[in-house]
């Protein structure tokens, strides 16, 4: 655990796992299969990724506001990523967690990274996320 | 931003209201957070899209909001739901899907909602004022509200609409403040004909190019020498909060907050500039479609829904019709449109077409359509745009009368003179 990024916990929460980096915007509606965890949207870089337990990093939302209700049916099934990382305040993303906490005590840590530190992130990298957003990476194992 | 709450809010927040105002004003609050909201403002009128049925988590959000008491404090209209209960059964919906669907449906409307259950709120008597601070949730809806009412909403998400409506409360950020509705980028038509301006396929199109330009800015079109309808400006916001997250456009001598140039920016100079080219459209155009060849198992035309206006303009083209027997032919409507089409007689020349309707949901948000349907034909940009991914299907995008066109004759048929 070499590097430590200090993030802000918009939802704040523990996790860890793999990094998985899309190098573009997700709408989870039409996007994200929440019985299997598999980002479908057939014109996305990640089409075909299974991004449930993975820590998933990526720019922002996109499209469709029901983004909000496809996460949380994905977080109580249990087919959700473990967290996001995003560069910026994301409420959509936000928003699934906040109700996931409130309903079912299962909040996803959401954290923003400054966009410098975003960059340095790569798929495959073990993460392992803090209440305080702060988030360690494991270079020993990337 | 430390977030102020008032003594209303404090209320709700302390149980004061009840445990379903409750509920809503902690979600609310956390988000306000996110937000970066200095305070909470009051709104007038509320649209739920949570209505939408995606999975069991979403009725249980419903329910458990429901089982508290939860009311809502202004009137709230519901986006369609996951079922039409009148006729999921001629369909491919599990019967699972459409209990589950119709108990969410159940629980939104004991909220005291009005059952609207459409995404086209802005055609129903509940129809936004110039000005009036609301919270709406679904793109096209939101898209409508902002730009040709001049209402006043963010683009609010499933969940938390809700939330919104029971308390009468949003946090004072983002489009409802004027500062946020300055256009951005500035889009010029640029030799785009009167007789394309004319077109109705014109605006799908220019929507699904304003939101591939724009992402989530607000753009400001110019150029445009004809007066467009409302249901035409309703298909470019669909296509535009589609492709897009535009919730905000203006159009320069159409739209109430763009009298000019000048007022769509608020004096600034944009931030960019995009022509958009009659080659630029034909881009846009092909980009709607995904078929390859002349097949077309359905044609489904109203996302968003159906206007009495624009049944009254596809019934000549189906008079006298019949649809070729390969081809399904549907409207997706709301159950009022649905319920003035059958008393004005249009109903009846759909039917006569063979044409089938469905009312309170569409084919994005019910699992209507049956395995072997691998390709439908649309003159909305939003079926075009989110039906490969949601549905699995191939798309060929038309004017709505290329698609009766093609109904009849079994085949794809689609009149390019104005295109090429």
């Amino acid at each position: 655990m070499d590097v430590i990024l200090r993030g802000t916990p918009i939802v704040a929460g523990e996790a860890q796992g793999l990094a998985l980096v899309s190098p573009e915007p997700l709408s989870f509606w039409g996007g994200y299969d929440h019985h299997t965890g598999e980002i479908t949207d057939r014109r996305h870089a990640l089409s075909g990724h299974v991004a449930a337990k993975k820590i998933l990093v990526m720019p922002f939302t996109r499209g469709s506001s029901t983004t909000t209700a496809v996460l949380l049916e994905a977080i109580k099934s249990g087919t959700a990523p473990a967290a996001i990382l995003t560069p910026q305040v994301d409420a959509f993303l936000a928003l699934a967690a906040i109700v996931a906490d409130e309903m079912y005590s299962l909040p996803l840590p959401i954290v923003a990274l400054a966009p410098d530190d975003y960059a340095t992130i790569h798929t495959g990298d073990r993460l392992v996320i803090s209440q305080d957003g702060a988030v360690f990476r494991d270079a020993s194992l990337a | 931003m430390m977030l102020h709450l008032d003594a209303k809010d404090e209320a709700m927040l302390n149980g004061d209201c009840g445990p379903a105002a409750q509920l809503a004003m902690r979600i609310l609050a956390r988000m306000a957070g996110v937000y970066g909201a200095a305070r909470l403002m009051d709104i007038v009128g509320a649209h739920i899209d949570s209505t939408v049925y995606i999975g069991e988590a979403g009725m249980e959000y419903a329910e458990r909001l429901a089982a508290l008491g939860a009311q809502v404090a202004v009137p709230t209209t519901l986006n369609v739901s996951g079922v039409d209960m009148g006729g999921w059964q001629d369909w491919a919906v599990p019967q699972d899907w459409a209990t589950k669907a119709h108990r969410q449906m159940v629980a939104y409307h004991s909220m005291g909602a009005i059952p609207t259950w459409t995404c086209a709120p802005y055609q129903t008597e509940y129809k936004p004022r110039f000005g009036d601070q609301i919270a709406w949730g679904e793109s096209n809806a939101i898209v409508f509200a902002n730009s040709v009412i001049g209402a006043r909403t963010q683009r609010y998400p499933d969940l938390l609409d809700v939330c919104c409506a029971i308390t009468g409360r949003v946090p004072a950020v983002g489009l409802h403040l004027d500062e946020h509705r300055t256009g951005e980028v500035l889009v010029r038509l640029r030799d785009v004909p009167e007789r394309v301006q004319r077109d109705e396929a014109f605006y799908p199109v220019l929507g699904h190019l304003l939101g591939r330009i724009a992402g989530d800015r607000v753009p400001v079109v110019e150029g445009l020498i004809v007066q467009p309808s409302e249901d035409q400006l309703k298909a470019l916001g669909a296509g535009a909060a589609s492709s897009g997250a535009v919730a905000l456009f203006h159009i320069v001598g159409v739209t109430p907050e763009a009298p000019t140039r000048d007022a769509a920016f608020h004096g600034a100079p944009p931030h960019q500039i995009v022509d958009v080219t009659m080659d630029s459209l034909r881009r846009a155009r092909r980009e709607l479609t995904t078929s390859e060849g002349a097949r077309v198992d359905l044609v489904v035309l109203g996302s968003p829904h159906l206007s009495l206006p624009e049944f009254k303009q596809l019934a000549p083209l189906l008079a006298g019709h019949k649809r070729h027997p390969g081809v399904k032919f549907l409207v997706t409507t709301s159950r009022v449109v649905a319920l003035l089409a059958r008393q004005t007689g249009l109903m009846q020349v759909l039917e006569d077409f063979g044409g089938q309707v469905t009312v309170d949901t569409c084919v994005l948000t019910s699992p209507m359509l049956p395995p072997e349907i691998k390709t439908l034909m649309t003159n909305s940009a939003k079926y075009a745009y989110y039906s490969p991914g949601l549905l699995g299907v191939t798309t060929a995008f038309g004017s709505t009368e290329d698609c009766v066109r093609s109904a009849i004759a079994g085949r794809v048929v689609r009149d390019e003179s104005l295109w090429t």
